[in-house]
């Protein structure tokens, strides 16, 4: 199997999609002649033309709006965001348009397109491009929300993604985009709404996605070493989670950390943990630890912004909390 | 112009406000719930730029959205029946008096987010475009929404790609209770798209063969020429901006609102087909009463329609599968 680029994987992703089906289209800032901020669409423009790759003005509610617009006419967009920091200003489009015409239509009309690009803290870029808002879609009822870690996850992601009738928040790991990884050379698909278990272990379950899915493994490697057994569950979708998978985890091992770069207060994190507990309570040792971002605005100084999110001594002391 | 036609936009007009009327009605009487914003005074704007289209041709309005929908051609049974929130409305009772959607008619929707939807009808003739199909899309929204940045986003990115769709603002003097000169920097709203490139026109709102006239040369330019345009129709609202406040309300005199209605549009367009012995009185009267037999028709429908089975709660938030 071929090792490649997970930005290689999101473009053969996209590539292959736009050839198997002409409605598709990718839409937004600098993803043609620039070839993408993050070089996710290069070649794209070159294939496809600009009728298919379009550059906009920096205007992100407007060009969200129009995908709203064209994927209820039966076209498929893919629009990118050129980091998630800015789909804050397409907010009002997703959040009362892209996701309620069909409720709102009594199901007469879909909205299936793609909202994607990167998101996460990255690189002391400061408050305003440095953050974790998955959080924020998985709130609004209907909107599904895939983060994916790895470049095989990545593109059988975003082609179900592109495939779904509804539509989908898919937050690439900004931090991501140069990781390696094998990805199948014949077509495959990796259902939304599916997790994987990316260690097998039996002491306890550590739960993590994106970026937060490499801190976990890194840790889980290093216990194992001292004899600490940590089983990794990547959610990869986390909208709608994969739920019956998580609690066969902790059936197993009885104990949970789990790890998100958001916010701490109304984080992911914590709806997770509910979850499991209404659902498997019993089958509990110890509480759920949470590490999660600090709830501050993202700090520019690199010894603050360490600060801010998680790291592997947080994630080893509450793993060393459950299981004491 | 055929007598015949002439004499269906005036019979349009009518049932619209026929409708309203009821529907203020049933409001008091606690059928109709919600916010529910009438459209009375204003029926010139829908019927005359409706008339200029094609049926296949697509409407998006906003939350003011009973006219166009009635004017593209819905049933006014199913339309009461939303309103009602019943299952036999015309979005199974999911949508109400603000969000209207009809596949048949190709009505796509009314948005309750000022400006909201404009990029939305900016992608319908992105689409249109795309596909190259010779339908075009009508936008309407009140003058409030021109001082958004999604009005300006669409026009800017509708004039630079030269996309087959017609903004229709409905200048009816009112954002809610704020006169149009206490928000907008310009009270020639049709101004306010002059930097981007967009063939402009401003209109008389109430007069319906002007309203007409002015779309059908849009609408030459966006199916010929793959070309935009914003039309600014001067109207009047003739009740408050919803069943939650009185017709005048506090930010207006009866005086205006008096004065205003010498304009009438049905008053107005009945006069000069009279004088143009294209109908007298009675016809007019007789027509009248046709469609207030008509509404109660409606009426009976809406009420008969059974509430939305509460299974249906769930279903229409995400749909199974792939498209």
């Amino acid at each position: 199997m071929p090792s490649i680029l997970y930005r290689e994987a999101l473009n053969q992703a996209l590539r292959e999609e736009m050839r198997r089906d002409d409605r598709v289209f990718l839409m937004g800032e600098e993803v043609g002649y620039y070839q993408g901020a993050f070089k996710v669409s290069k070649g794209l423009l070159e294939e496809f033309g600009e009728k298919r790759v379009i550059d906009t003005p920096i205007t992100e509610l407007g060009f969200t709006g129009v995908g709203v617009g064209a994927a209820m006419m039966g076209l498929r967009p893919v629009i990118e965001m050129m980091t998630f920091n800015f789909a804050i200003l397409a907010m009002d489009q997703i959040v009362n348009n892209a996701v309620k015409i069909q409720y709102m239509s009594g199901g007469q009309f879909r909205v299936p397109m793609v909202v994607r690009g990167p998101g996460g803290p990255s690189r002391q870029l400061a408050a305003q491009h440095s953050q974790s808002l998955e959080s924020w879609f998985c709130h609004v009822a209907g909107l599904k929300v895939v983060a994916p870690s790895t470049p095989k996850d990545a593109k059988g992601l975003l082609k179900s993604s592109i495939r779904d009738g509804n539509p989908i928040i898919f937050i690439e790991g900004q931090e991501l985009y140069s990781q390696k990884g094998e990805v199948p050379e014949e077509e495959y698909l990796i259902p939304i709404g599916q997790g994987e278990i990316k260690k097998e272990g039996s002491d306890v379950t550590l739960i993590a996605w994106s970026k937060m899915l490499h801190l976990a493994m890194d840790v889980a490697r290093d216990l194992e070493q001292k004899g600490v057994s940590v089983e990794v569950i990547d959610p990869r979708t986390l909208k709608p989670l994969d739920v019956p998978l998580l609690v066969s985890s902790i059936k197993k091992t009885h104990r949970a950390v789990i790890v998100e770069e958001g916010w701490r207060f109304c984080g992911l994190g914590a709806e997770i943990s509910s979850i499991l507990y209404g659902q498997a309570f019993d089958a509990f040792d110890a509480p759920i630890e949470r590490v999660t971002g600090i709830d501050v605005p993202m700090p520019y100084a690199k010894n603050l912004e360490k600060a801010a999110i998680p790291d592997k001594e947080r994630v080893m002391a509450a793993i060393k909390k459950t299981l004491n | 112009m055929s007598p015949q036609e002439e004499k269906h936009l005036l019979s349009q007009m009518l049932l619209i406000r026929r409708f309203e009327e009821k529907a203020a009605e049933m409001y008091s009487l606690g059928k109709i719930g919600g916010f529910c914003h009438l459209y009375i005074g204003q029926e010139a704007v829908a019927v005359g730029a409706i008339s200029a289209l094609l049926p296949e041709d697509y409407v998006v309005s906003a939350y003011r959205d009973h006219g166009h929908c009635l004017a593209k051609g819905s049933d006014p049974k199913k339309v009461m029946a939303e309103l009602f929130g019943r299952i036999d409305g015309l979005c199974k009772g999911k949508g109400g008096s603000m969000h209207f959607f009809d596949t048949a008619t190709h009505f796509l929707g009314g948005y309750a987010i000022v400006g909201g939807h404009l990029p939305v009808a900016t992608g319908v003739a992105f689409a249109l475009k795309y596909q190259q199909k010779p339908q075009v899309v009508l936008c309407f929204f009140g003058e409030g929404a021109v001082n958004t940045g999604a009005f300006h986003e669409s026009l800017n990115l509708a004039s630079l790609w030269k996309l087959p769709v017609i903004y229709i603002c409905e200048n009816n003097r009112y954002g809610m209770g704020t006169p149009v000169e206490r928000a907008s920097s310009l009270y020639n709203i049709s101004l306010r798209g002059s930097g981007y490139g967009l063939h402009l026109e401003q209109v008389d709102g109430m007069d319906v063969l002007q309203v007409r006239e002015s779309v059908t040369r849009a609408v030459d330019r966006a199916r010929n020429k793959q070309l935009p345009s914003f039309l600014e129709m001067r109207t009047y609202r003739y009740m408050g901006h919803s069943m939650s406040d009185p017709s005048h309300g506090h930010y207006r005199t009866k005086d205006e609102v008096e004065e205003q209605k010498k304009r009438d549009p049905i008053q107005q367009f009945f006069k000069k087909l009279s004088a143009e012995k294209v109908l007298d009185e009675q016809t007019f009267k007789k027509m009248d009463q046709k469609i207030q037999q008509e509404i109660e028709g409606v009426i009976a429908y809406a009420d008969a329609s059974p509430f939305p089975p509460l299974n249906t709660l769930t279903t229409d938030v995400t749909v199974e599968g792939t498209r």
